[in-house]
């Protein structure tokens, strides 16, 4: 896809975010916001090889979307990418909907796996991929994490079960926006140089624009290209990005637009204001 | 009668599906040696992956490995299997409803001697309580492999629990195992011994202390704590009218309770409880510690003689 489909794309889904957060009164437009452009260039530059016909194929590549409060960027690619109708946006958190707060496999076609206890997602990335390996499949497995998750111990021992298994078709991604739910990470536990803290953890460390849909289209080819064991984009994010009283405020971490912000926010994403 | 450690059972069941080269895999966190899947290490290393000490971690990796299509087994000790790593399986495993077995070591607390950070008391009541989760606690070393074996091909994920010492061998290849389904090893209409785990084999020993005082006892091997056999309850509640569980575990929630639950709902009589009362274990041989915590054939005779006493007429 070119460059400008893929932000139009991205406005799209954030025209999603935004109104179906609003239509069920709760969730999280902050952290889902920042992820718009990652998951666009995933699902619709095939960096991730899927058949919305036949999702469960076996041989797809796998997303683990550790930080499950950011289901609703999620559910609108799927819907956009055409695993299931764009109105089951309108059902978010309803009773009986598929598309749960959090979500559940079991209900969303195209969703690999439930999540929603924060630090988990990349263990069972690494056991996805050690399986498809193990199987002789090509497949890739990409696992998108907050950067106020890395809080969590498990994270670490992923990280290290991933880099002594030299699983070199994984594929994790950092969502650094540096907020999160009780305000900055900085200056709720530092994360320090993550930088160097992956790298010498025995990954490879790939630095981009979380943003800018060209950059992340290099920064997957990169990681693609390299054999040697597992890769991590660290994605420069900015929380609740295309909407300004959104951007960079914890306050926006879980809590719906009423109608009148919401109306603000898409004229904003819409490039009217 | 022969001693074998019911751990051994779980190895010997790996390393059969491994020889019949089954889509499996045996994760374990650097306990290896003790779980006995070192034995699968050392003779099919494609089905081994030793995680490390990171519980946690491990059963994440394992519901990947399921997600990607492989029955995935872990193991460690069971306090940590349970404990440490509970939410991983409430969350990933029961909620995706995923292939993992839990296979909990040293479970209760003839561990003996490491004390009880080490003793396993609280896991039945940990697992029991989750949506899609079943939960196995075999009486010796044959049940054990048999168990090992047959929640491979039980869908979801399933929790074994099995001790570390040698336990007499009470069950041959020929016994009955099927998941969900209790083995009545005798029946006597004075009382009902409802029990799991090493503890079979002290209700059988109490039966035979009882015979010789006139009274006369139904034992049952309860492997399966969930589902759990319902109808077995129910059909020697109405037939002796009062029943005596047994467990090496925590009474609060565990293996007495979930029989509670049933008889309280379905066919209630008189039930006394023989387990650990709201305590934690401490250092001491297994034998000493069977006995100071009141888990040994003459306590189930105690017990079921308060149970016949409660019965009305």
């Amino acid at each position: 896809m070119k460059t400008q489909e893929l932000n139009e794309m991205s406005r799209v889904i954030r025209r999603d975010i935004l109104t179906m957060i609003n239509k069920a009164g709760s969730g999280h437009p902050g952290g889902s916001l920042s992820l718009a452009e990652i998951l666009t260039v995933l699902y619709f530059d095939d960096v991730m090889h899927v058949r919305p016909q036949d999702p469960d194929w076996n041989g797809r590549d796998r997303l683990i979307l550790s930080k499950g409060h950011s289901a609703p960027a999620l559910y609108s690619v799927l819907a956009r990418r055409g695993f299931y109708p764009v109105s089951w946006l309108d059902t978010l958190r309803r009773l009986g909907s598929n598309l749960q707060g959090h979500p559940h496999a079991d209900r969303v076609p195209g969703l690999d796996c439930s999540a929603g206890s924060l630090g988990q997602g990349l263990s069972i990335a690494d056991g996805i991929a050690i399986g498809l390996r193990r199987q002789g499949s090509d497949a890739r497995v990409y696992c998108i994490m907050g950067d106020g998750e890395l809080q969590e111990g498990q994270i670490w021992e992923a990280v290290l079960t991933a880099a002594h298994n030299k699983v070199s078709n994984l594929c994790g991604i950092v969502d650094w926006n540096h907020v999160q739910l009780d305000g900055r990470v900085e200056e709720i536990k530092d994360l320090g140089d993550l930088p160097a803290k992956w790298s010498a953890f025995g990954w490879n460390v790939i630095e981009c624009d979380g943003h800018d849909v060209d950059d992340l289209k290099r920064a997957f080819e990169e990681a693609r290209a390299y054999t040697e064991g597992p890769s991590v984009l660290l994605a420069h994010t900015i929380k609740g990005k295309g909407v300004s009283f959104m951007e960079g405020q914890a306050a926006w971490h879980g809590k719906a637009p009423d109608d009148e912000q919401l109306a603000q926010a898409l004229a904003e994403i819409d490039g009217e204001v | 009668m022969e001693k074998i450690p019911m751990r051994d059972g779980y190895g010997n069941g790996l390393l059969k599906m491994c020889g019949e080269d089954r889509n499996i895999m045996v994760l374990d966190a650097d306990v290896s040696k003790s779980t006995r899947t070192n034995w699968v290490a050392q003779q099919y290393p494609d089905h081994f992956l030793n995680i490390g000490i990171s519980e946690q971690d491990m059963i994440g990796t394992a519901a990947g490995l399921a997600l990607s299509g492989i029955v995935t087994y872990t193991s460690t000790y069971c306090v940590f299997l349970c404990g440490r790593a509970w939410d991983q399986i409430r969350t990933t495993v029961c909620y995706n409803n995923l292939n993992v077995k839990l296979g909990g070591a040293h479970a209760g607390i003839s561990v003996g001697p490491d004390g009880a950070t080490h003793q396993s008391l609280e896991d039945i009541a940990l697992m029991r309580v989750l949506p899609n989760m079943t939960v196995i606690a075999p009486c010796d070393s044959v049940e054990t492999e048999k168990a090992t074996i047959a929640v491979a091909d039980r869908p979801g994920p399933c929790f074994l629990r099995f001790g570390r010492e040698a336990v007499p061998v009470i069950t041959d290849a020929d016994s009955p195992f099927e998941i969900g389904r209790a083995n009545v090893l005798r029946e006597g209409r004075d009382a009902a011994v409802f029990a799991i785990g090493p503890e079979v084999y002290q209700a059988l020993e109490a039966a035979r202390i009882l015979d010789a005082q006139g009274i006369h006892i139904t034992v049952v091997n309860m492997h399966t704590i969930k589902p759990l056999d319902g109808a077995c309850i129910e059909k020697y509640a109405a037939l002796c009218g009062c029943i005596v569980t047994a467990e090496e575990h925590q009474i609060n929630g565990g293996f007495g309770s979930a029989v509670a639950e049933y008889t309280a709902l379905h066919c209630p009589v008189p039930i006394e409880m023989v387990g650990v009362r709201d305590s934690f274990g401490e250092s001491g041989t297994p034998d000493e510690l069977m006995e100071k915590y009141h888990l040994i054939a003459p306590d189930i005779v105690q017990a079921v003689r308060a149970a016949i006493a409660r019965r009305r007429g």
